[in-house]
């Protein structure tokens, strides 16, 4: 484990060139470049809250600021579309890679390292966006803001995890990448994101709230709609199940990296 | 100084009957593998020393690359290890470097680098060298997938080698090149080789594994089939493609102990050569200009329906400097008997430089040994080119001039 990371450590100068690279080449024949960073969640925001907003708005109880479901909106999808990044591109990461993993050797590591860094330049050009639209609007929180950060870190630690174990068995096994873009998509709507929790039937809430994302994903909106610290017992066991991921997505790594090459 | 071991090397590709046998085996605990192994490569040993260059050679498919791979790191052996001193290994796998299309050729130079282990400040300043090694001009701002092949390897080579490399892995990549970029690489690796760069490179060329290392292997269906001086590998492989079927090649030892290859399916054999001078004289030493005569008697053992003779004279490295057969003569003979004696006397001026030459001979079928090759033989004869009464000159060729030299004012 000590080598590994010194060997990432090592090749740290990839990794951020490698960040670099991309960025620049996702926009590089585009006119409007980085713009589309922002206007691409931002339509999907508009979207929403147009068709939404009026339907909604009578049952997120309690909030009655103009704003009150966008903002529900950005801190959901916003934080979605972040994990659904990393997880999207670390499932294909070493079958996206294959050329370079056949004729180069270094700690593949690095690869998933390359998309969280990336997802994370991405987020957070948005999400300050989406902070200076609070305080610009009078909704910004306060210090409770800053609660988001660990919030941040167990929903990138379990996107992570899971990512680097769907992308090692997708290397060997080429249906589950096809399942998991179905998956996710049931997994937004399963989530709630787009419309309260509260809108779900009691006696069916204890199933929805199995699935980790939910208490992620409410903890954000907590912190953001109604300006209050998180149920952090809540999270922890979300904590224990990103913690566990990372470890069977190492270990599936160990077992198998030997093999992925002859694979690709 | 860079040195590599290997040790027992090993390599087998899992093959899984059915796509839903590797599910089983991975999910049902002790479950029997389902797996059965492909050996691609097995107990592959050698040395490499540090300074030494070694090439590797073999048919399509003997597992040369899947070797480079291994030494390399990017696939993992199934059984043995690798073991590599030296800082810095720069390898040159198939074709590029693992480029990135979409990226330009300035951002691929940098992410190539980056993962040789150089800064972002060591790239910029190596930066206008590789560009200027590369000759690539303007293309070096597209992105690298409107590269050609032959562009691709050489702004890969010149990544590659923007720093002397302790080893150098090069599988074949050469080839891509055209003939002046072949030049000017190998000219870098020569270079590289003076310095103390230890060499690892598959070929199909000839020439560059004589001319570049000091040792060969000779890879065949998986192991090592030989190991040794180049040119004898070289001529022991040749011997082998002429000659898939048969195996009967072999290999003895002359007097200054180099090594005479001999192969064929023997339909018609090699009973005598020997080179005379004008006086009917045998001689093996001979000067420059002189006329002499190639002797060379062929006993045909089986009817056979086209014969053709074929001589190829070779300077002490090995390379060609002059070959042709009766085909292309049009000497060549239908229909021989069994039992005739066949006598041919090739008439030449010796018009080569001083310096050690051999001439290998081959009995074949039509135009080359490829098809049928009933005698090859390497080595055949060795003869010493003197300078007796000629102006002193270098190079391999005779090609007095008749000089004018006029001065204007």
């Amino acid at each position: 484990m000590k080598n590994l990371l010194f060997a990432l450590w090592h090749y740290r100068g990839f990794v951020l060139g490698s960040v670099k690279r991309e960025f620049q080449s996702k926009y590089r024949n585009s006119m409007l470049g980085a713009a589309w960073t922002v206007i691409n969640p931002l339509a999907m925001i508009v979207v929403y809250t147009v068709i939404f907003s009026q339907v909604m708005r009578a049952k997120l109880p309690g909030i009655d600021s103009t704003f009150a479901y966008s903002i529900y909106l950005c801190a959901g999808i916003l934080t979605w579309g972040l994990f659904s990044e990393i997880l999207g591109k670390a499932q294909s990461v070493f079958i996206d890679n294959a050329n370079l993993l056949k004729k180069v050797s270094f700690p593949r590591l690095c690869l998933p390292i390359i998309v969280v860094v990336n997802a994370l330049l991405n987020f957070s050009i948005i999400f300050s966006l989406f902070t200076l639209f609070l305080v610009v609007s009078d909704n910004f929180p306060g210090w409770v803001y800053f609660a988001i950060f660990p919030v941040l870190f167990i929903n990138i630690l379990f996107a992570i995890g899971l990512g680097i174990s769907v992308g090692v068995l997708n290397v060997f096994f080429r249906d589950i990448g096809q399942l998991f873009t179905i998956i996710l998509q049931f997994w937004f709507w399963l989530t709630p994101i787009i419309y309260p929790i509260s809108i779900i039937p009691e006696q069916l809430r204890v199933y929805v709230e199995l699935n980790p994302m939910v208490n992620i994903i409410s903890a954000y909106q907590t912190i953001l709609v109604r300006g209050e610290y998180p149920q952090w017992q809540s999270l922890w066991m979300v904590l224990a199940i990103s913690l566990l991921l990372c470890l069977i997505g190492l270990s599936l790594f160990r077992k198998h990296s030997g093999d992925m090459v002859d694979e690709l | 100084m860079g040195a590599i071991t290997v040790t027992n090397l090993g390599k087998a590709y899992k093959q899984y009957p059915t796509r839903w046998s590797r599910l089983f085996e991975w999910i049902i605990p002790f479950s029997q593998p389902k797996h059965q192994l492909k050996w691609v490569l097995q107990n592959i040993s050698f040395t490499v020393s540090p300074g030494e260059a070694i090439g590797i050679i073999g048919i399509n498919g003997a597992g040369k690359s899947t070797l480079l791979k291994m030494i390399t790191g990017t696939t993992q052996p199934t059984t043995g290890n690798v073991h590599i001193i030296g800082e810095r290994v720069a390898a040159l796998l198939e074709l590029g470097m693992g480029f990135h299309p979409d990226f330009t050729g300035r951002q691929n130079v940098f992410m190539s680098g980056q993962l040789l282990g150089y800064t972002v400040n060591d790239l910029t300043r190596l930066m206008p060298e590789i560009e200027a090694f590369s000759e690539i001009a303007e293309y070096i701002d597209q992105p690298v997938r409107v590269y050609s092949s032959g562009m691709q390897m050489r702004l890969a080579f010149s990544v590659a080698t923007a720093i002397r490399p302790d080893i150098l892995i090069v599988d074949e990549a050469l080839s891509v090149g055209d003939a002046y970029f072949q030049h000017k690489s190998i000219d870098r690796i020569r270079e590289y080789r003076k310095q103390g760069t230890t060499l690892l490179i598959v070929s199909h060329d000839k020439l560059a594994i004589q001319t570049m290392c000091d040792r060969a292997i000779l890879l065949d269906s998986g192991t090592i089939a030989k190991e040794g001086d180049p040119e004898e590998i070289m001529d022991f492989y040749n011997a082998l493609l002429a000659d898939r079927e048969n195996k009967n090649v072999q290999q003895k030892e002359i007097d200054d102990a180099r090594i005479q290859t001999t192969s064929g399916t023997g339909e018609a054999v090699i009973k005598d050569i020997k080179l005379r001078n004008k006086k009917n004289k045998i001689i093996d030493v001979v000067d420059v200009g002189e006329k002499v005569c190639l002797s060379i008697e062929v006993e045909v053992k089986e009817d056979i329906p086209e014969l053709v003779l074929g001589y190829m004279i070779k300077d002490r490295l090995g390379q060609s400097i002059y070959g042709t057969n009766t085909h292309h003569l049009k000497k060549h003979h239908q229909n021989v008997k069994k039992g005739q004696l066949i006598s041919y006397q090739f008439n030449f001026d010796a018009n080569l430089g001083k310096g050690s030459y051999s001439v290998a001979v081959a009995l074949h079928s039509s135009a080359n040994h490829l098809q049928k090759n009933y005698e090859w033989r390497n080595l055949a004869l060795v003869f010493n080119v003197v300078n007796l009464n000629k102006s002193s000159f270098v190079g391999m060729n005779w090609l007095p001039p008749k000089t004018e030299i006029v001065y204007e004012d």
